[in-house]
């Protein structure tokens, strides 16, 4: 017990048991492989795609999937499959700076609102989290966009403020209980002023609630980018992105489902991928969680 | 016996369907893609309000027939004296309007004094701008003076901003719009529809239908299922061309391929920088493929044109090979005028899909000649707020739907800021031309001065796609003006 690191690592040096873990979870097995493939579509579109997507081919426009477009064409002609490649890219790019914004600007936040818990500091910067929530998200991200014009970065901005007060809550209720434990007196002890102690003790010790966190709203950060492009505020095209595909097939879906099926299924695939990581990857570090749940 | 009672009541309601399904139908319900933001046409410019009230609700001096010639309207005959510079109009006789006013000389010139007047609402001001007076002779008869001859008088009393309305009545005319049409407004229900009835003393041949609704849906995927659940008699301008096909195969729709009077462009500044320099605009006209967006775009509904004109028009010229689609000749042309490639400019796109559709063709166009589009989708208010007002964009499309355009080249305030003194005096002398020979001439003359000046891209006329039930006659195929004109729409028996 104080060794706090014990409370929620497995013991360092069994690596081995950690991945005997892993596989043991089939929720991280799953949402880890639907996750890997679409990252790894999207690194791949940078070197390669199955067809070249900035050109248009109005004369092979909305084909069924067949031999030469595995998921069929778009009604531009471009190859969906290259399509869906490319526009994980915009997924993936906008929810990654978008959680990197939310913890950039929240686990600071939420560290620094914990070590003076109770203090005007602590109620100013979690009674501000409190008004960013009391919002709609989506809603103030709308508003955003058609402001300051609607594009990638934008939309990007208006997804990463409303992670802001997830991750700055979620520090502060992780760091507080910690700022409880025997270890930190002992710091205390030691001479380290809290700002130390928020970094060398807290910091690594609510990383694990970070991680599992940050899986889900990435998730959540794609459908939020899928839904800004899909009313048209999130990346312009040429660029692709799965909501403006969505969009664009609404009014052929009677005779050509296939245009909409495909970028619904990868939004589909990739949030679910990405939520069952996330609780595969807490039933992992939290093996007391796990316990009683079997 | 409870039972029993339930059959019974089944029975008769299923015999009460059957009864109303052979019985006659004498309603119509019609969709339409806008709501006009209110009901008096003559001090707005929003062509919603024309599509539900022109002919219906209310008439003008004269008006648009189906196939865009100007006939009597409210006046039955008109005499034009020999200098060209008054008109006597004989009015129609027994005419009221729908609050039982009478309708007689005094309503012409309130109307007309008040569209012309300094501080008249009216959209299109222009059109009354060369009167210099009316004069009412009898209640029957008014006699209106230009202060120059004007060819395009009769044509211009025909619009929708010209109609005749009555002083008793205009107070309220933006929520009850009172006219002497064949049909009287009866509901608007903001956001969902507008009832109309059949006037019964109407003063000229009644209409067929009972009463007719314009139902407003804005968003095609729903104008689609609401056609093909039958909520709709009939959709006029169907927004999604895509949809067509699906309707032509329906024995229970027809598919209605009309043309509009838009001339659907690709609109350059003129005064920004590259495209005040001829050779690039000639560069950005050489490198769009016409078929390619009429395909891509209105799956193949639409005709190339190659100047500001409309292709049904009989004084229309042929210039499409003046632009035709030649890369090389682009990238050439890009060189001469010392452009260094790839440039980027901000193209702004307003929502129809024929513009974002569009738009993202021509982007893909231009970037094989060394020109980078930036799309940026707007909405309506803002492409008028900083497209059209503001000019603060390098390439938009837009549609011009208004007939006769042409001379919007002839202002050089206007978004593409085209500033050319000889074809400004070319309109200024159209205006006044009265002889038909020479006013073709001088059409002519027009669109291929605007063409080889290379002012906007010219694309393509915008198709008016009407999907109706079978049985729906009467509805116009073409839109020479804004209109959705029921006073002869019947069904077949």
């Amino acid at each position: 017990m104080s060794d706090p690191r014990t409370d929620t690592l497995p013991p360092s040096g069994a690596p081995v048991r950690l991945w005997h873990l892993a596989f043991r979870s089939r929720n991280l097995v799953i949402g880890l492989a639907l996750t890997l493939v679409f990252v790894i579509g999207a690194l791949l579109s940078f070197l390669w795609t199955p067809y070249d997507i900035t050109g248009l081919d109005i004369a092979n426009k909305i084909k069924p999937p067949s031999a030469r477009n595995l998921l069929g064409t778009d009604h531009f002609g471009r190859d969906i499959l290259s399509m869906i490649m490319v526009g994980a890219r915009t997924s993936i790019a906008v929810a990654v700076v978008a959680v990197g914004i939310g913890m950039v600007f929240g686990v600071p936040l939420g560290l620094w609102a914990a070590a003076r818990k109770g203090s005007l500091l602590d109620e100013v910067i979690m009674r501000a989290n409190d008004l960013v929530f009391a919002f709609p998200s989506l809603l103030i991200a709308i508003l955003i966009t058609a402001i300051f014009g609607p594009s990638a970065v934008n939309a990007i901005i208006a997804i990463g403020i409303f992670n802001i007060p997830v991750f700055a809550r979620l520090t502060r209720s992780g760091a507080l209980s910690l700022w409880q434990r025997d270890f930190i007196l002992a710091a205390r002890v030691a001479g380290k002023n809290s700002a130390r102690i928020s970094v060398e003790h807290i910091l690594p010790n609510v990383t694990n609630l970070l991680i599992v966190q940050g899986t889900i709203q990435f998730s959540l950060g794609i459908l939020a980018e899928a839904g800004l492009s899909y009313v048209g505020l999130g990346a312009q095209p040429p660029t692709p992105s799965w909501g403006r595909m969505l969009a664009e097939s609404q009014t052929m879906i009677s005779f050509a489902p296939h245009m909409a099926l495909f970028p619904g299924l990868a939004i589909l695939l990739t949030v679910l991928g990405l939520n069952l990581m996330g609780d595969g990857l807490r039933d992992l570090f939290d093996p007391k969680l796990q316990r009683s749940r079997t | 016996m409870t039972h029993m009672l339930k059959t019974t009541s089944l029975a008769s309601v299923l015999a009460l369907t059957a009864s109303m399904a052979v019985a006659q139908q004498t309603d119509l319900t019609i969709g339409l893609q806008l709501e006009p933001p209110h009901l008096d046409p003559t001090s707005a410019a929003a062509g919603a309000i024309d599509s539900v009230l022109y002919a219906n609700v209310f008439e003008g001096l004269t008006r648009f027939g189906p196939d865009g010639s100007v006939g009597p309207g409210l006046a039955t005959s008109w005499e034009i004296s020999e200098d060209g510079l008054t008109y006597t109009f004989t009015l129609a006789e027994g005419v009221k309007f729908h609050d039982g006013t009478t309708f007689d000389a005094e309503d012409v010139k309130f109307s007309l004094d008040r569209a012309r007047a300094e501080d008249s609402a009216n959209a299109q001001k222009a059109l009354f701008a060369g009167i210099s007076e009316v004069t009412v002779v009898d209640p029957q008869t008014v006699e209106v003076t230009l202060s120059a001859p004007d060819g395009n008088f009769l044509f211009n009393l025909a619009w929708g901003d010209a109609v005749i309305v009555a002083p008793e009545s205009i107070e309220n005319i933006k929520t009850t719009p009172i006219g002497t049409g064949a049909f009287m407004f009866d509901n608007w229900v903001q956001g969902d529809r507008i009832d109309l009835v059949r006037n019964e003393e109407y003063w000229g041949a009644p209409a067929y239908l009972d009463s007719a609704t314009f139902k407003f849906i804005s968003d095609p995927t729903a104008a689609f299922a609401a056609m093909m659940a039958e909520d709709l008699d009939a959709f006029y301008a169907f927004p999604a061309p895509e949809n067509l096909p699906q309707f032509d195969a329906d024995p229970r729709f027809k598919v209605i391929v009309g043309s509009t009077e838009g001339e659907t462009i690709l609109a350059m500044n003129n005064k920004m920088p590259p495209f005040d320099d001829v050779r690039v605009r000639e560069a950005v006209a050489h490198a769009i493929n016409r078929q390619e967006i009429i395909d891509g775009a209105l799956f193949g509904y639409g005709s190339p044109i190659g100047t500001h004109f409309a292709p049904h028009h009989p004084d229309y010229v042929d210039l499409t090979d003046i632009s035709d689609y030649d890369p090389e000749k682009s990238k050439a042309l890009l060189e001469e005028a010392g452009i260094e490639t790839p440039i980027q400019v901000k193209m702004t796109l307003p929502p129809p899909s024929y513009a974002r559709r569009g738009g993202e063709i021509i982007a893909a166009q231009l970037r094989q000649v060394g020109i980078e589009p930036q799309i940026e989708n707007v909405e309506w208010a803002q492409w008028l707020e900083t497209t059209f007002r503001g000019k603060d964009y390098g390439l938009t499309i837009v549609s011009h739907t208004e007939p006769l355009d042409i001379n919007i080249y002839a202002r050089p305030d206007y978004y593409f800021q085209y500033d050319n003194p000889d074809f400004q005096a070319l309109m200024e002398k159209v205006a006044v031309e009265s002889d038909p020979e020479a006013r073709s001439e001088m059409f002519k003359t027009a669109q291929t001065t605007i063409a080889e000046d290379y002012v906007n891209a010219y694309l393509m006329q915008l198709p008016l796609l009407t999907v109706a039930k079978t049985g729906l006659m009467g509805l116009w195929p073409n839109a020479p003006t804004q209109a959705t004109d029921l006073t002869g729409v019947t069904w077949e028996e």
